[in-house]
């Protein structure tokens, strides 16, 4: 079963606190980390992809507009709390599995060494079998 | 006999041949990986000496002498590195690491398919990997046929693969023929592998993922083999005709739009009769042995319906019986589940509502869609069609399956239509 982890980042945090703004030792460990998570998600044999995005300040909303042509605004909606900072699709055996691998990543280091301890969405990509059982 | 490689009935003979030989290699030499090398280079041979040569008159034997001498070799030269790493007085003599001549005596090589399976459905393995080592060294398919049929990357399934074979390694199981004691463990271990093989084919044979239904024919090509091996093994022939009788069925679950057609519904001259005749045949004669099983059991109700010209004609109160056995076998709540739906068709959908009441405490099932889905349906049966849409769209929301969402969001969107 494949399941999706969404890093949330919460976007009250954002302008004091994103990634780039880290020393860069801290991002040093962060990245470090990464890296020796998403091999261990490989070498289990567990991995199916994972990618980082682009910021809030790179963000724009699109609607269709009446005539099908997109209108396009700057940044997430005023109501957004969590901007979407990166996912996992990992393939694991059971849903326990993937809160493990969320409860790693979620623990992923911080400024100054710290866990972030941010909240990783987890939700089961839908299937295109039936479901059945024999 | 042919000396065309690529012909089909060689190509199948390969097939069949080289779990066995890899078989029958690990089974000597105990290391898998260089097993599979081994047996890969033997292959190889093969192919490229029996077209000019001709088909060997034992090509199970021809393969599996050549495995063992690359296998031999292979030893030697581990044996010549590791003096020259650690030239020490330690060391085994060559004698002890060479293995037996190639020639001798081999009582039990028409085991060594069933040796390999023993070894991939390890209890030391989780499912998924369990089943990937299965499809590649016992199904003889890539590792990249393998990452396709599961949609992950090649990397990601050469790794779960190798993991595996590493685990296995380090259980210290030796590879061979487990006693007797341990045998009825072990092929159930194998039956349950090959179950879920299927299972993941048959469930994706809908929509555009037809590719999967591979997977489908090699879980029964593997089960065949090994009810060759057993033929008076009663849950392994349950087990074939289930996969039989069930698979029969395909040409008909899916319409013309890749969306899924329940069995009721389905047009059933499109039924497989060829594959529902051995299945029906291959369960009566294991039936009437004794000694009934959970997969007879399935086959059982799978042939009931097979047999039933028109939905309407299911004999239902076979089907009630044969799930009530099931249910004091095994404490699956899905068999208590289809037991409710087969009572509902037997006594009435209020019977069955309240069977499913019985189901709601029950942790395993809590949030899945089959049950609500069955709700859904028992209400409508019942003439209670809000209620049935209700739960129509519970289950939708709750199935991770989009062909299974789609059916029920159509059926709710159908009483909605019909009952404004």
């Amino acid at each position: 079963m494949k399941y999706i982890l969404m890093m949330q980042f919460p976007l009250s945090d954002w302008k004091t606190k994103r990634i780039e703004l880290w020393p860069p030792q801290d991002l040093k460990a962060h990245m470090e980390f990464l890296q020796r998570f998403n091999k261990e998600l490989a070498d289990a044999g567990e991995f199916v992809r994972t990618e980082g995005l682009g910021g809030p300040e790179q963000m724009k909303v699109v609607r269709a507009g009446k005539d099908g042509t997109p209108a396009v605004t700057d940044g997430p909606f005023a109501e957004t709390k969590e901007v979407l900072a990166g996912y996992w699709i990992v393939d694991v055996g059971t849903p326990q599995r993937a809160y493990e691998i969320a409860a790693r990543a979620s623990a992923a280091p911080g400024p100054g060494g710290t866990p972030l301890n941010m909240p990783i969405e987890v939700r089961p990509v839908m299937m295109s079998s039936s479901g059945d059982d024999v | 006999v042919t000396s065309d490689i690529r012909h089909p009935a060689t190509e199948s003979l390969l097939r069949k041949l080289v779990p066995q030989a890899l078989g029958a290699v690990v089974r000597r030499f105990g290391d898998f990986s260089a097993a599979e090398d081994a047996v890969q280079e033997a292959l190889l041979a093969a192919i490229t000496q029996w077209p000019k040569e001709g088909v060997p008159d034992n090509p199970r034997a021809w393969l599996i002498q050549v495995a063992r001498r690359r296998m031999t070799d292979h030893l030697r030269g581990e044996l010549v590195r590791r003096r020259r790493e650690a030239a020490s007085m330690q060391q085994i003599s060559p004698d002890e690491q060479v293995a037996p001549a190639a020639d001798s005596a081999d009582a039990a090589d028409q085991d060594d398919t069933l040796i390999l399976l023993f070894m991939c459905c390890h209890p030391a393995l989780t499912s998924p990997s369990a089943i990937a080592l299965t499809l590649r060294a016992a199904g003889g398919l890539t590792t990249a046929e393998i990452a396709n049929a599961f949609l992950v990357p090649e990397a990601t399934m050469a790794q779960r693969i190798s993991r595996a074979k590493q685990r296995i390694k380090d259980s210290g199981v030796p590879f061979q023929i487990p006693t007797d004691h341990e045998r009825a463990e072990r092929l159930a271990c194998v039956l349950h592998v090959l179950y879920l093989i299927f299972n993941e084919g048959y469930a994706s044979s809908i929509g555009p993922d037809l590719q999967r239904s591979d997977l489908s024919n090699e879980a029964i090509r593997l089960t065949r083999s090994v009810h060759d091996l057993l033929p008076e093994n009663p849950e392994v022939a349950g087990l074939l005709a289930l996969m039989l009788l069930t698979d029969a069925r395909r040409p008909a679950r899916t319409g013309p739009d890749g969306g899924l057609i329940p069995l009721e519904e389905q047009d059933r001259t499109l039924w497989d009769r060829g594959a529902i005749s051995e299945g029906v045949a291959l369960i009566s004669s294991t039936l009437s042995k004794g000694s009934v099983g959970p997969y007879q059991l399935q086959a059982a109700i799978a042939a009931v319906h097979d047999e039933a010209a028109r939905a309407a004609d299911t004999d239902w109160t076979q089907i009630m019986t044969l799930y009530g056995l099931l249910k004091r076998m095994s404490d699956n709540p899905m068999v208590a589940l289809n037991c409710a739906v087969a009572a509902a068709m037997v006594y009435g959908p209020r019977a069955g509502l309240e069977l499913l009441q019985e189901l709601d405490g029950d942790q395993r099932l809590a949030g899945h869609y089959r049950l609500a889905a069955v709700r859904a349906h028992l209400h409508e049966r019942a003439g209670d069609y809000q209620a049935a849409m209700t739960h129509y769209l519970a289950a939708a929301v709750r199935t991770t399956s989009v062909p299974e969402r789609n059916y029920l969001s159509a059926q709710a969107a159908r009483l909605a239509a019909k009952h404004k």
